[in-house]
């Protein structure tokens, strides 16, 4: 990483600078076996029982979005990351921060969309803090949440990506881009109008009942960086190689136009309502059939598979049967003119 | 140059038209473009309309595509 | 899509692919001068398919790629002086100039803003009117009209905190320049939205005088299939001349009210272009009637002098005369995330293309 001297949104964008960053800053000087795996939940043993431990903040511009608010995102972020480690997620923390003068009112209704959400997801929350600071010093308000979950021994390997093979498909629950399109929609002074919302969901019962049917390889939840740099983490992590079929891939129409308008990537924007499994060739349309029924797993799609071709390289095989090179995320997307 | 989509046009108000594509709605400046009415398509870039899609030329090009392809080997 | 997903389907690529493959039999290079259309053929993996005798090279067809050192170091600095928004179309963000980029600038409290049309600058004038708002204004002729637009907006409405930074520049003179340089092009793919608002006159002279073929081409993969099938005929037969694939949206004298504006507001001038050097009435510059929109004739600062950065081979790939692949930096030093050339950070610079969709 060329050292910067300031630090810059890119570096948060989930992608190839964020990486760099925790790297060579954080594992640098906090690094341990455990923390060093980097994968969305750390699994801890606590005596003969394992759990799973996880955070994430939340800083999202708007705190009000089509689709959630901060405060469902809140849950669902920390529920998520817990789930695809195959856990089962327990327990909540929320910690506030609030910019002076922010409206309690608004801060209620974020608080009401938390706590439906944890309702949903079956969680409860059972510590918290808050904070309050000067004008300007935070923008309205930040949430982080802690979860903790409890694993079962058989779920254990999940998050590690061990014993992926060629020929084991990639499914995905559903539409990708539309966290990050309506957000961006809800922000930028575009003034786009479109029905595109967040795809923000808790998908903790999703994954228990592929779960408790079928064998599964691997999980992760594309958020930031998008599908693409979860599969660039996954080929880097295996030395394998991933391809992936444009055609296949569960795209809003609505997402699909705000891409080709302003020259976005559908695979490198936010999700946070998606997962990504990884299982075995003949569980495939077995696993389909279980998300399909789901309310939050109805436009299921394999859209991809793992390779021996091209090892440590995702690649996008599109409509027209030519191939290209998918990359990790580097910094923010642009709109583009050209 | 570059990155223009074709749009609908839905209404037009002035110098602005409301165009849509998908379910994507905007509000397109026509300082660059007259004579356009509601159901016409639009390229639309950088947030103005720069011309009209012609369907007749468009139905010409696809056929000479949809003649190419009847008449391939393979 | 309308008038979208029809030009995409495989099965008219492929036909189009396949006659191309029958009648095409001269070793010939062809030049494309538009960023969208380096984007669109590797996108849609095109190289693949066209045979092996014809050659596609990418030209200086990207705004961003072409803006001069001088021109983004000024956009930095203008970023850092009090009071001033900058607000940009989201290519240049990245761009590196001499020592800063206005991403690098944003981080350390410049106040910039990317928009999607230029009339949202005028939103943002009107909104703080203690501030000064500098629009940027790159592009080809495709662009430039809004930017015209704008300016002449603000003379109605009367907008007096609103400025343009311009490096918009015009294709044909460059596309001559590396004709008479010699550059070996036996036709080029003309760009659409460009020939849209010029019209297809602007290209006689190359057909007329240097005996090219020039085909105005779509922005769909079945565009510039037979955008090439219509030059390969031409060239097969010796009988180069200006046509247009992309009949549904580009006429021969081109969208007149837009021409009308772009006269109105701009004068030509030489114009630096990066790589390329000072090319003759190759820019478009605010002309004196609009002097106060000038942001060059309103503010004054110190730039360094501006310096290409080292081993950066960005002239000779945006000439045709080499490929990114042939640069020393391309892929190691120089990446879309530490980009050295503007070829690289520009999302349809030639180096980025082929490093996205590289295989």
């Amino acid at each position: 990483m060329q050292k910067e001297h300031n630090i810059l949104l890119g570096h948060g964008s989930g992608g190839r600078l964020m990486h760099e960053l925790i790297t060579e800053v954080f594992i640098k000087h906090f690094g341990n076996e455990i923390l060093n795996d980097q994968t969305d939940s750390a699994i801890l043993t606590a005596g003969s029982t394992e759990i799973a431990f996880t955070t994430d903040s939340f800083v999202i511009d708007p705190l009000f979005f089509p689709g959630g608010n901060i405060g469902k995102l809140a849950v669902c972020g920390t529920v998520n990351d817990l789930a695809v480690s195959g856990s089962e997620p327990l327990f909540l923390s929320v910690s506030f921060i609030i910019e002076e003068g922010f409206p309690v009112r608004d801060l209620e209704i974020i608080t009401e969309s938390l706590a439906a959400e944890a309702k949903k997801a079956g969680v409860l929350i059972v510590t918290g803090d808050t904070k309050v600071v000067n004008k300007s010093k935070c923008d309205k308000l930040f949430i982080n949440t802690a979860g903790i979950g409890r694993m079962k021994k058989e779920n254990l390997y999940i998050s590690k990506a061990l014993n992926l093979q060629s020929g084991d498909v990639i499914i995905i629950n559903g539409t990708i881009g539309d966290h990050g399109m309506a957000v961006m929609n809800a922000r930028e002074s575009f003034n786009f109008k479109t029905n595109v919302e967040s795809d923000c969901a808790s998908l903790n019962h999703l994954i228990n009942e592929v779960l408790d049917k079928y064998p599964v390889k691997f999980m992760r939840d594309p958020t930031r960086g998008g599908v693409a740099t979860v599969l660039n983490e996954l080929v880097g992590k295996t030395g394998l190689g991933i391809e992936i079929s444009e055609p296949d891939l569960p795209v809003n129409n609505g997402v699909r136009a705000m891409c080709e308008i302003l020259g976005f990537d559908p695979l490198h924007i936010a999700n946070e309502g998606k997962v990504l499994i990884v299982a075995g060739e003949n569980y495939g349309l077995k696993i389909l059939e279980v998300l399909k029924n789901n309310e939050f797993g109805k436009k299921s799609a394999i859209i991809g598979r793992i390779v021996n071709d091209h090892p440590g390289k995702v690649v996008l095989r599109n409509e027209t049967g030519g191939r290209r090179i998918v990359d990790s995320l580097t910094g923010d997307q642009l709109p583009r003119i050209c | 140059m570059c990155l223009a989509i074709p749009v609908k046009v839905i209404s037009v108000e002035g110098t602005s038209a409301r165009v849509i594509i998908e379910d994507v709605e905007y509000t397109a400046s026509l300082l660059l473009l007259d004579d356009v009415k509601p159901g016409d398509f639009i390229m639309l870039h950088a947030g103005f309309a720069i011309e009209k899609v012609d369907p007749r030329e468009a139905a010409e090009t696809l056929q000479l595509l949809l003649d190419m392809e009847k008449n391939r080997t393979n | 899509m309308k008038y979208v997903d029809e030009y995409r389907k495989k099965e008219l690529i492929l036909s189009v692919a396949e006659k191309l493959n029958t009648i095409s039999k001269k070793e010939i290079v062809l030049m494309e001068v538009c960023g969208g259309h380096t984007m669109a053929i590797h996108r849609f993996g095109l190289t693949s398919l066209l045979p092996s005798n014809i050659h596609l090279i990418s030209g200086p067809g990207c705004p961003v790629c072409v803006s001069s050192q001088h021109f983004i170091d000024l956009s930095m600095a203008y970023s850092r002086i009090p009071g001033i928004i900058i607000t940009t179309y989201g290519d240049l963000i990245r761009v590196p100039g001499s020592s800063t980029s206005l991403e690098k600038e944003r981080a350390a409290g410049s106040d910039i803003r990317i928009v999607y049309s230029v009339l949202e600058s005028l939103e943002i004038a009107k909104k703080n009117s203690e501030k000064n708002i500098i629009f940027l204004g790159i592009g080809f002729e495709t662009t430039a009209p809004a930017t015209a637009a704008a300016i002449l907006q603000a003379k109605k409405d009367k907008i007096n905190n609103f400025y343009v930074l311009s490096a918009h520049k015009i294709m044909p003179p460059v596309m001559k320049e590396l004709v008479k340089e010699g550059v070996k092009i036996d036709g080029f793919i003309a760009p659409g939205h460009v020939s849209a608002i010029t019209g297809t006159g602007i290209y006689n002279e190359l057909a007329s005088v240097y005996g090219l073929g020039v085909v105005v081409a779509g922005f769909e993969p079945a565009d510039l299939m037979q955008a090439v099938l219509m030059l390969a005929v031409q060239i097969e037969t010796g009988t180069q001349k200006v046509d247009v694939q992309y009949q549904r949206v580009v006429h021969k004298e081109g969208n007149t009210i837009a021409q009308q504006l772009l006269n109105e507001v701009f004068v030509h001038g030489d114009d630096r272009w990066r790589g390329l050097g000072i090319i003759p009435e190759s820019g478009l510059k605010i002309s004196d009637d609009f002097s106060s929109f000038d942001a060059e004739k309103h503010f004054f600062v110190e730039i360094p002098e501006s310096r290409e950065p080292k081993g950066c081979i960005c002239g000779q790939i945006l000439r045709g005369l080499k490929t990114p692949v042939d640069c020393s930096l391309f892929a190691g030093k120089c990446t879309p995330s530490d980009p050295v050339g503007a070829c690289m950070v520009s999302g349809e610079g030639t180096c980025a293309t082929y490093y996205k969709y590289r295989f």
